[in-house]
């Protein structure tokens, strides 16, 4: 290594002599001391801090506090907040029904919740035991000693061994390899399975056994924990004999993260440095923020309709009360006398009173939708998880579930925030072409190992170059050996990405993170050059003459997303230093000073036309000096605990330029299998598909025409720098609407049917930088409405194309959509870590399982193996969701009213004296048990339409969205169909029971016979109605449909059939009996039934028949063709059995 | 709703635990089973509500409901029912006076006689009722001012009755027998019916007291307290007797089977009414022979002996003479809405026809070509 003492120890005394000085604000930092040990005396005070032991607590309870908090959790939702306030009025004041109608499902829901929620916490407690007391191995006075987990404690020095799972997060040490590398599998932390090399700090890596590390005496400074997995800063000061401590930069490649694997390496020592709940892997599993469905929404917005409606019904009722009251003799009567307290204290009655009507109609808002509504989203979403279409047998995995809480949102997406690569394309890279000086070569073979014809390795298109052009040509072919962090993986596979190297004995793989990387060398070694290790520092090829060429690897300036570059300096084996840069097109051209760039330009635009991801490569010689500037520059960076980044990037950016140009690789990225019907179907549905990609615009828009995003016959429309450098961004801006709007204007006038294909469809393809100009807030006033223009301008466009998008644009992209003034329900779907902020942004994200690790599919919402089941989670179990759950909504508003309205309706014929319609049991059980089981059937299985036609029929999903089925009319429709099913009801048992009898016997039947019958036509017509709607009806809802309706009456006969002793009141004895055993009841409740169906149907069917949506349509078609079938194919029915 | 929790043991790294059915390393190793419920594809039959399939059920609901109808309304039509208002309000009524002075404690009882005239004999058993309007025998106060268990027997409750029938619960320290605010306004009036023979005679018409309340309760749901002794007296030693009332409750009947908590009148009473104008059994006039009617064609004199108020509060007191059929008494509601509503569907059923036949049609074929 170079050495650059005089600078660090610049640096250090910079510090001490200055050290309020608020460049690093060292409050936000950490001392750890390796082994507990004091640093030499003098150099620094040893302030011993606190940190917490390495135990996890995943649990949220312990079993003392478990009652009280999950109490308090659980009233914190409003629902049940509610419903407590409820119960206790209840208990305090004279209410019309005993607080147990509504303690009692209070008292289940809050019981089942917390007994799951008990249960979960119990499974975790044991996890976290079995975490915490698994052993550690830790170094203690030269000697391995074996310790609880959870007793390890920052500074700690910790032996790992193979295939051990690191316990806290650790800075490495030294290991067992010479190098001072290891390698790790962090699979469980962010899925990928590549194996990632870590680095032990230079100066410790000696310090291999127990008692040399005895020795050491060393602090490492480094930042508070926080949760980025792929950030670190820190220093390690090594103290040495009297010297002035040796400081060295420590980065995220020395930090073994608690929950990584160490493999192919014997052991490492490593010293802890965040421990238990501080670990990055636990910071990381903090909840994320809580998305809410439009549906959510709307419910949410009835409830308060259905207060006010609450409240409204309980004043009214007062008030009447009160006016009615006014004569003392209605007030009370000689035959129905208050008691003393009764009456007392007047203003305090009247709002008893109004509690008590609150009380009587509190069930309008049932605790049950909840419940339900929570058990359909959680019972449903296993429906994705087991949908065998979505297994991807490749990777073994089905469609993930994150959160069931956005199941029906997948039913109303409107804009679709697609990722390029690895999410419409296959991430599968593959070498075509490489290009030197203008010239070039193609490889012989395709990676599969099938040769093409070809009688040489290298076909040369152009002409042969010269002996200057032979020797760029050798350089361009070293640089991408040179260039890149691949590493070699020797037998044993991999998950990752693999390709055999046969190199005579056993087989070997290029494993890394970027499957671009492993296209280049493979491509390399195609062409002759084969990159064989990484050893002792040294890159080791093979060239075509079958000699090993050996360059040092001296610094690696990785790549970022930002830069689009990445670059190695190495000294050849004659004592040449190299710069090798290989990057973006965009990122390489501003920095080359010479070199055959016009010839390379051209060719990489072609390439880009066709599709292909096109990298430039270029280089440049440095003196001895220049070298160490940069060692220098890149130091100084790299120690900087504050803003290390920028720090790097400002350094980076220094040291990369000058270049000489190369020439340009070409790779390819094939679409994914049914990207584009995908792509076809989904804009069929009515969807608006943009492309966010950090690609270059001619690739991604050859991606989107081959993926059918864009047709021949779109007009495209650019919104590029390359326009904007033309004319202003103005002009462009106003010309482009000006187009749009002109379209859009005939359209509405012409054609209103939506569907015709007539009209010009427009495609909108912007970049980063453009992009960037059009979200800057206005400096001077003209400016001020760009956003709004742009937004008119998309909101015309089927497809959208974003390019040379950096990750936080994409999610600056769904942000400006999702909150434009119709606030479209938005979708991101994506695969790598770039797509996570844009995942997290969009009301729903989705992560694709892809090759770049598992970050997207940990921080989505669903996560699903390839971007072609997106039709299905989306057109299928979309739609099936999102009008199960519209139906559970409006439904139980529905059955509620009907409930209830009669019992408001009595309060007009009872005196307003708070007097229940139906008996306690009823009220209590009706949402429990007599209706609830079918609408949470029918909210789970129902189907309206085959999940083939929907998938064949992508135009269906228009028909749901915009919340379509839960828009206020269709709501207050269903309110009013309540409150008509309520007065037939109430008046036709209101007219049978009137100053008349009904018996054969002539005995006279009371109020709670009255109640009866009412709630006997409630429970079947409720149920009927669901089973109207129903249009998907298996077994299972027959039998909950049936069983439901018998339930009920086994229920009345045995609640009516004995003398219950617990009770102090038998009014129901027999009531139920009594009334079946007359026949007007009978007649009376089948046609009261029958009024109740009648206008629903008729509504349907006229619907159906003079206006019938799409969907409607399909189901009549698809009814009389099947009539024809079972005529016609009957005997091939028979054949074709079905599993049960 | 999602737990934030997480398993350090899984591999996988994902949510354990919480909502979601991610959890599970088995779940997601292995391809989901392909079983017909788990593909979402139970078979299943797949009704579609459309004009064809509703139009049958329609025309079927009309032709069963029109029949229905008529026979209600024509059954309706023949019972024959009497109703005789005695509330004496109007100073001509024969009971004005007995309503006008009034006191609940008086020791002679006021008796009024109202004479009425059948046009037509009634045949069959004859019912009477006892009508009261403005009666709010439904209010929520009303309705639970009574003690089930006391009326069923239970000593304890006999002398502790429950705190519901308060102010009618203790009457000067003792428990009332029986409790509540339902007992205590029992119906006293004492109706009694006179046939006036052309000739001049006067003959009582048989009443029969027995069979105006529910098997079920006259039988299980109320009991008399047992007790050592069989006297019923004896067993409601120590208890008073309601207030309004005349006579303690095990004098109400000399008969034992029809005295004490089974009184049937005191039943029929504790049944409290929906609806605030109702009706009462009262008592039952049998068919004696098989040649003569119930109650021949001419006049009646109804002898009440007047005890029960109503003016205070503005009710009505009727006395109902009724035959019943099989669907009770006199209601032409149930005939006339089975008629309307078979009606309706009978004329949707001829709407839904046309537009089955001019829509239907067309929309389907357009649909098949398309």
């Amino acid at each position: 290594m170079c050495t650059k003492r005089s600078g660090w120890v610049r640096l250090l005394y910079y510090r001490y002599l200055y050290p309020c000085t608020g460049e690093e604000n060292w409050v936000d930092s950490r001392t750890v001391y390796i082994g507990h040990r004091e640093p030499p005396p003098g150099t620094e005070a040893y302030i011993p801090q606190r940190f917490p032991d390495n135990r996890i607590v995943s649990s949220k309870y312990t079993f003392w506090n478990f009652v009280p908090k999950n109490l308090f959790e659980q009233f914190r939702r409003i629902a049940n907040f509610y419903f407590l306030i409820i119960f206790l009025v209840q208990l305090i004041i004279d209410t019309p029904t005993s607080p147990i109608t509504s303690g009692l499902p209070l008292f289940f829901v809050i019981t089942v919740t917390a007994i799951k929620q008990g249960y979960e916490d119990w499974l975790r407690h044991k996890a976290d035991n079995a975490v915490n007391q698994c052993p550690v191995h830790i170094i203690q006075h030269g000697k391995v000693v074996r310790k609880q987990s959870h007793k390890l404690r920052v500074g700690d020095i910790v032996l790992v061994k193979e295939d051990e799972t690191f316990p806290c997060d650790l800075i490495l040490l030294s290991t067992s390899r010479d190098d001072g590398t290891c390698f790790v599998t962090t699979a469980s932390l962010d899925g990928e399975s590549s194996h990632k090399t870590y680095y032990a700090v230079q100066d410790t890596k000696s310090f291999n056994t127990e008692q040399e590390l005895d020795t050491l005496r060393a602090t490492i400074e480094c930042e508070q924990p926080q949760p980025d997995l792929y950030k670190f800063v820190g220093r390690i000061n090594i103290y040495q004999e009297r010297d002035e401590p040796i400081a060295r930069p420590l980065g995220s490649e020395n930090v073994l993260l608690r929950g990584a694997t160490l493999k192919n390496t014997e052991y490492v020592y490593a010293v802890a440095i965040y421990t238990g709940m501080e670990t990055k892997m636990a910071l990381n599993y903090q909840s994320k923020s809580q998305k809410r469905s439009a549906v959510e929404k709307s419910m949410n917005a009835f409830l308060i309709v259905y207060l006010c409606i609450l409240l409204s019904k309980a004043l009214i009722n007062t008030v009447l009360k009160y006016v009615w009251q006014a004569n003392p003799n209605r007030d009370e009567p000689w035959y129905n006398e208050k008691t003393e307290s009764e009456r007392q204290r007047h203003l305090i009655r009247a709002f008893t009173d109004f509690l008590a009507f609150m009380v009587l109609f509190n069930y309008i808002i049932p605790v049950s939708m909840y419940v339900t509504v929570e058990m359909q989203k959680f019972l449903g979403s296993y429906f994705i998880t087991w949908d065998e279409e979505m297994f991807d047998d490749e990777i073994g995995e089905g469609a993930l579930v994150n959160t069931s809480d956005l199941n029906e949102e997948l039913g109303q997406v409107e804009y679709i925030f697609t990722d390029k690569t690895g999410t419409l394309t296959e991430n599968n890279m593959e070498f075509i072409e490489c290009c030197v000086d203008g010239h070039v070569y193609v490889p012989h073979a395709i990676c599969n190992g099938q040769i093409l014809p070809g009688a040489l390795g290298i076909d040369m298109i152009d002409s042969s170059p010269g002996p200057d052009g032979k020797e760029h040509e050798e350089l361009f072919f070293r640089a991408l050996c040179l260039c890149h962090t691949v590493q070699v993986k020797e037998e044993e596979t991999v998950d990752g990405i693999k390709r055999g190297i046969h190199q005579g004995k056993g087989t070997s793989f290029y494993i890394s993170s970027s499957p671009d990387e492993v296209a280049l060398v493979e491509g390399m070694k195609r062409l002759g050059f084969t990159y064989l290790r990484l050893k002792d520092n040294h890159m080791e090829i093979l060239n075509r003459e079958d000699e090993i060429e050996r360059f040092e690897l001296l610094e690696v300036l990785n790549f970022d997303s930002v830069r689009r570059r990445m670059s190695v300096i190495v000294r050849s084996g004659t004592g040449e230093l190299y710069l090798f840069c290989k990057g973006a097109d965009s990122s390489i051209f501003p920095r080359v000073i010479s070199g055959k760039v016009e010839q390379v330009r051209a060719r990489v635009e072609h390439n880009a036309v066709e599709g292909l991801r096109t990298l430039c490569v270029a280089y440049k010689l440095l003196t001895f000096e220049e070298y160490q500037d940069i060692c220098q520059l890149l130091e100084t960076a790299k120690l900087a605990l504050q803003e290390r980044d920028k720090k790097l990037a400002e350094a980076y950016d220094a040291i990369e330029r000058d270049f000489i140009l190369l020439g340009a690789t070409a790779v390819e990225d094939r679409l994914q299998d049914k990207a584009a019907d995908t792509i076809e179907s989904l804009h069929k549905a009515g969807m608006k598909v943009w492309v966010l990609t950090g690609d270059k615009m001619e690739t991604a828009a050859a991606t989107c025409y081959a993926s059918k995003l864009f047709r021949r016959s779109t007009q495209i429309l650019e919104l590029t720098t390359k326009r904007t450098e033309e004319q202003n961004l103005h002009d462009v801006l106003f010309d482009l609407s000006r187009t749009v709007l002109r379209q859009h204007g005939s359209l509405t006038r012409d054609t209103f049917s939506g569907l015709s294909n007539e009209f010009q469809d427009y495609g909108l393809i912007i970049d980063g930088a453009t992009l960037t100009a059009v979200m800057k807030p206005d400096q001077d006033g003209s400016t001020g409405n760009y956003k709004e223009i742009f937004l008119e301008i998309c909101r015309n466009c089927s497809a959208v194309l974003c390019c040379r998008m950096a990750p936080l644009q994409k999610a600056q992209i769904v942000k400006l959509i999702k909150f434009s003034k119709e606030h479209p329900i938005t979708l991101a779907i994506g695969d790598g870590a770039n797509d996570v902020s844009m995942i997290l942004e969009a009301h729903v994200g989705i992560g694709i399982m892809g090759k770049e690790g598992r970050q997207a599919a940990r921080n989505s919402d669903y996560a699903i193996p390839k971007f072609k089941h997106l039709k299905k989670m989306l057109l299928v179990h979309g739609h099936y969701y999102y009008i199960r759950i519209a139906e559970l909504v409006q439904y139980f508003f529905y059955k509620n009213v009907c409930f209830i309205f009669p019992q408001f309706l009595y309060q007009f014929f009872c005196g307003f004296s708070q007097q229940p319609l139906y008996d306690t049991a009823y009220l209590t059980l009706y949402n429990i048990s007599f209706t609830s089981l079918p609408i949470l059937l029918y909210s789970l299985i129902e189907q309206h339409i085959n999940m083939d036609i929907l998938k064949r029929d992508p135009s269906l999903y228009r028909d749901i969205a915009k919340n379509s089925l839960l828009r206020w009319r269709i709501f207050i429709y269903w309110t009013f169909l309540g409150v008509f099913d309520a007065v037939v009801f109430f008046f036709g048992a209101y007219f049978l029971f009137d100053n008349t009898t009904f018996t054969s016997n002539g005995q006279m039947f009371g109020n709670w016979t009255f109640g009866t019958l009412v709630f006997t036509v409630l429970v079947f017509t409720v149920t009927l109605k669901l089973a109207l709607d129903t249009h998907y009806w298996t077994w299972i809802n027959h039998f909950v449909i049936w069983g439901s309706l018998l339930f009920y009456v086994v229920f009345s006969l045995l609640w009516g059939g004995i003398i219950w002793p617990f009770l102090n009141y038998q009014r129901m004895y027999y009531v139920f009996m009594q009334m079946l055993s007359s026949g007007p009841a009978w007649l009376c409740i089948i046609l009261l039934i029958t009024v109740s169906l009648l206008p629903d149907v008729v509504k349907k069917v006229m619907c159906r028949a003079l206006w019938p949506t799409t969907t409607e349509r399909i189901q009549t078609k698809r009814k009389c063709l099947n009539v024809e079938q079972s005529t016609i194919f009957m005997l091939s029915q028979t054949s074709s059995s079905i599993s049960f | 709703v999602m737990a934030s929790g997480y398993s350090a043991k899984e591999e996988d790294g994902h949510h354990s635990g919480a909502l979601g059915p991610a959890g599970g390393a088995a779940v997601r190793s292995r391809k989901p089973d392909n079983t017909a419920f788990k593909q979402q594809r139970l078979p299943a039959w797949q009704p579609i509500l459309t004009a064809g399939t509703v139009l049958p059920a329609f025309f079927i609901i009309g032709l069963l409901f029109i029949p229905i109808g008529i026979g209600l309304y024509v059954t309706s039509n023949n019972i024959r029912e009497l109703q005789i208002d005695y509330t004496g309000t109007e100073s001509s009524s024969p009971c004005f006076a007995c309503s006008q002075n009034y006191s609940w404690n008086m020791t002679t009882p006021c008796v009024c006689s109202v004479s009425f005239s059948l046009d037509q004999p009634f045949e069959s058993n004859v019912f009477m009722y006892y009508g009261l309007s403005n009666f709010y025998q439904n209010h929520r106060r009303y309705v639970k001012s009574r003690d089930d268990s006391q009326l069923n027997g239970n000593l304890n409750s006999l002398k502790e009755p429950s705190k519901e029938c308060e102010p009618y619960r203790t009457n000067d320290g003792k428990p009332i027998a029986p409790c509540g605010a339902i007992a205590n306004s029992l119906f006293n009036d004492t109706l009694a019916l006179y046939y006036n023979d052309p000739n001049g005679t006067e003959t009582q018409i048989q009443l029969v007291k027995r069979g105006i309340a529910w098997w079920t309760d006259k039988h299980v749901k109320f009991r008399n307290p047992v007790g050592d002794d069989s006297n019923l007296t004896a067993i409601f030693q120590g208890t008073a007797k309601p207030v309004n009332w005349q006579k303690p409750v095990y004098e109400l009947d000399s008969d034992p089977e029809n005295n004490g908590f089974i009184n049937e009148d005191l039943i029929v009473w504790m049944r409290t009414a929906a609806l605030p104008t109702f009706r009462k059994l009262y008592r039952i006039i049998e068919k004696n022979s098989s040649t003569s009617p119930t109650l021949p064609r001419g006049n009646y004199t109804l002898k009440i002996t007047y005890n029960y108020p109503v003016r205070s509060f503005e009710g009505r007191k009727r006395m109902i003479l009724s035959t019943i059929s099989w669907m009770g008494g006199k209601n032409p509601f149930l005939g006339i809405a089975y008629i309307t509503v078979g009606s309706i569907c009978f004329f949707l059923g001829v709407v839904l026809l046309i537009i089955h036949h001019k829509y239907g049609s067309r929309s389907s074929s357009a649909d098949l070509t398309h």
